[in-house]
């Protein structure tokens, strides 16, 4: 059985869940049998010459789900696919959050980091989802996260809906009750989130993304710098070594 | 059926195509996808004498039809190379040619005497990285320097020596002429063209190097004409790379004047591309009644 592989996905089921954030069903039960959570699928847009990588939201019998936010040209260009389509996806590829049995998580989501938090949540035995959006009309995947049983918290950053504030204020009142967090969305987010945890001895993982070519290790382009426990520093690749990472050994500024 | 073997400097290649270096790192992951022996070879991932840690992120750019990148030469060094990817690679039954960069003359020699005792099959000079900030195209772009390096090297290289040669010179033909009379045994073209993207609401370069190597279809047609040039200018064989992503692309580059191919950005996009490349090409030569690659080759009939 290979690891990974480069095979067409029928478009079975798209729906536009808020202004420019798409949520796609594409069938490939081969695929979608080997994937885990927090890993991620490339997908070869038509037109494009490099694939676009977009984290798993989540994994139902034959198919997997995404969910992306218009960003450019090929973003786009994927959102106007319609029912029955097929692309081709370079999938599954990374190594997901490690979700241990008997243990409390908040997966802690921000924006379009949301969704790769979905699948992941399944995983744990009691989970806290903790989702931080700009405002109202941003908020996305709530009834997921309550429908596979977290204790769902939503913020929003103008106060339009739920906590006004951010998902680190939501992430401090509970931290006493979690063992460890698992947390994906824009860059300052995840150093707040993982000074927090680093503050009350939380392990804490962290999903990272940067622009990617091959997608399984062999351009080097997605580098990460990373720091291991003797300090030296190296670039480590989203694709490969990621998209999760310990937030103890990511440099945040490299 | 069409034999789709070639030999270049006496080493003999399963097919005309080989991966290119940088787009393929040291083989393994794409093993994953089909046996190696697929390929013709693997040029491996640009090596230096000491580990490189490469340059900061973002290392890649999108264009029209095109990629940059500026990953600066990340990898572990010419001894972990030789110790820990090297023994798995020359199992494959698929040529090996290591790549080698350096930031002075000396660096290259040690790295091709080292690489001289070693189960590799042929040594690929990259002198025309535009992504570090000393050596790379600096030995690459001019005669003299290129005759130097050459001559340096040849005399301490035990393998048939391959020089990369730059696009991003006034007359690449020349600069194939010095490298030939100083001893190079093929030249392979062409690296990357120079390039930059700026994100138009920022005003900030994509690539943190802010410039980078461009490659993928767009510079196909630059890279014909090139191949074709250095063809005319030089006995040695001629490995031709810039933009190959079909079969079609493939014949074109071989009757400009290609004895074999490296492909790159390609894979990125279609990680099967060297086998419909290959098929694709085997129907062509049986089409057209050729019963090797080499028939093929340098067939253009200029206007």
């Amino acid at each position: 059985m290979k690891k990974y592989d480069s095979q067409l996905f029928e478009l079975v089921k798209k729906r536009e869940i808020a202004p420019d954030i798409f949520d796609f069903t594409l069938k490939n039960g081969e695929i979608a049998k080997i994937t885990m959570p927090g890993q991620f699928v490339h997908i070869a847009i038509p037109g494009m010459v490099l694939r676009r990588p977009i984290s798993v939201c989540d994994v139902e019998n034959d198919c997997i789900r995404i969910v992306f936010r218009i960003k450019g040209e090929g973003t786009r260009t994927l959102s106007q696919a319609k029912i029955g389509d097929k692309f081709d996806l370079l999938a599954p590829l990374g190594n997901g959050f490690k979700v241990e049995k008997g243990k409390t998580y908040a997966f802690v989501g921000g924006g379009i980091g949301v969704p790769p938090m979905l699948y992941s949540a399944k995983q744990a035995d009691r989970a806290y989802a903790v989702l931080g959006f700009a405002n109202k009309d941003a908020v996305i995947l709530c009834d997921d996260f309550r429908a596979a049983g977290c204790e769902t918290i939503v913020t929003t950053d103008d106060g339009s809906f739920g906590i006004h504030g951010f998902v680190t204020d939501a992430l401090r009142d509970i931290i006493d009750k979690i063992d460890g967090v698992c947390a994906c969305g824009p860059i300052p987010m995840l150093k707040a989130v993982a000074e927090l945890c680093r503050e009350n001895g939380k392990p804490c993982q962290v999903s990272l993304e940067e622009r990617m070519g091959c997608g399984i290790g062999a351009c080097l382009v997605c580098a990460c710098k990373t720091k291991s426990g003797d300090g030296v520093e190296e670039y480590k690749h989203v694709c490969k070594n990621g998209p999760v990472f310990n937030a103890e050994e990511v440099v945040w500024n490299g | 059926m069409a034999d789709l073997g070639v030999s270049i400097c006496g080493v003999r290649l399963n097919n005309p195509l080989i991966a290119a270096s940088g787009t393929f790192g040291f083989g393994r992951e794409y093993s994953e996808f089909y046996p190696l022996e697929a390929l013709g070879g693997i040029s491996c991932k640009g090596i230096t004498l000491q580990p490189r840690l490469g340059n900061p992120p973002p290392r890649i750019a999108e264009g029209k039809n095109g990629i940059l990148n500026s990953v600066g030469l990340q990898n572990p060094g010419v001894d972990r190379f030789i110790s820990e990817d090297l023994p798995w690679l020359s199992e494959q039954n698929t040529a090996v040619i290591a790549n080698i960069a350096g930031n002075t003359v000396e660096d290259y020699c040690q790295m091709a005497e080292k690489l001289s005792d070693s189960a590799v099959d042929m040594i690929e000079m990259n002198i025309s990285c535009p992504n570090v900030k000393h050596g790379g195209v600096a030995f690459g772009t001019s005669c003299e320097s290129v005759g130097n390096i050459t001559r340096a090297v040849r005399e301490r290289c035990k393998k048939p020596l391959i020089v990369k040669l730059s696009p991003n010179v006034a007359d690449i033909a020349d600069i194939a002429r010095s490298a030939e009379a100083e001893g190079a045994d093929a030249v392979s073209l062409i690296n990357t063209l120079t390039g930059m993207r700026i994100d138009i609401e920022t005003g900030r370069p994509i690539l943190k190097n802010n410039t980078g190597g461009m490659s993928g279809p767009a510079v196909f047609p630059v890279a014909v004409r090139m191949v074709w040039q250095v063809k005319n200018a030089v006995k040695i064989p001629v490995i031709g790379m810039g933009g190959i992503s079909t079969w079609q692309d493939a014949a074109e580059m071989l009757i400009a004047g290609a004895d074999a191919l490296q492909i790159g950005t390609v894979l990125f996009n279609d990680p099967y591309a060297p086998i419909k490349i290959c098929r694709g090409l085997s129907d062509f030569l049986d089409r057209k009644g050729l019963k090797s690659v080499a028939e093929l080759t340098a067939t253009i009939k200029p206007w």
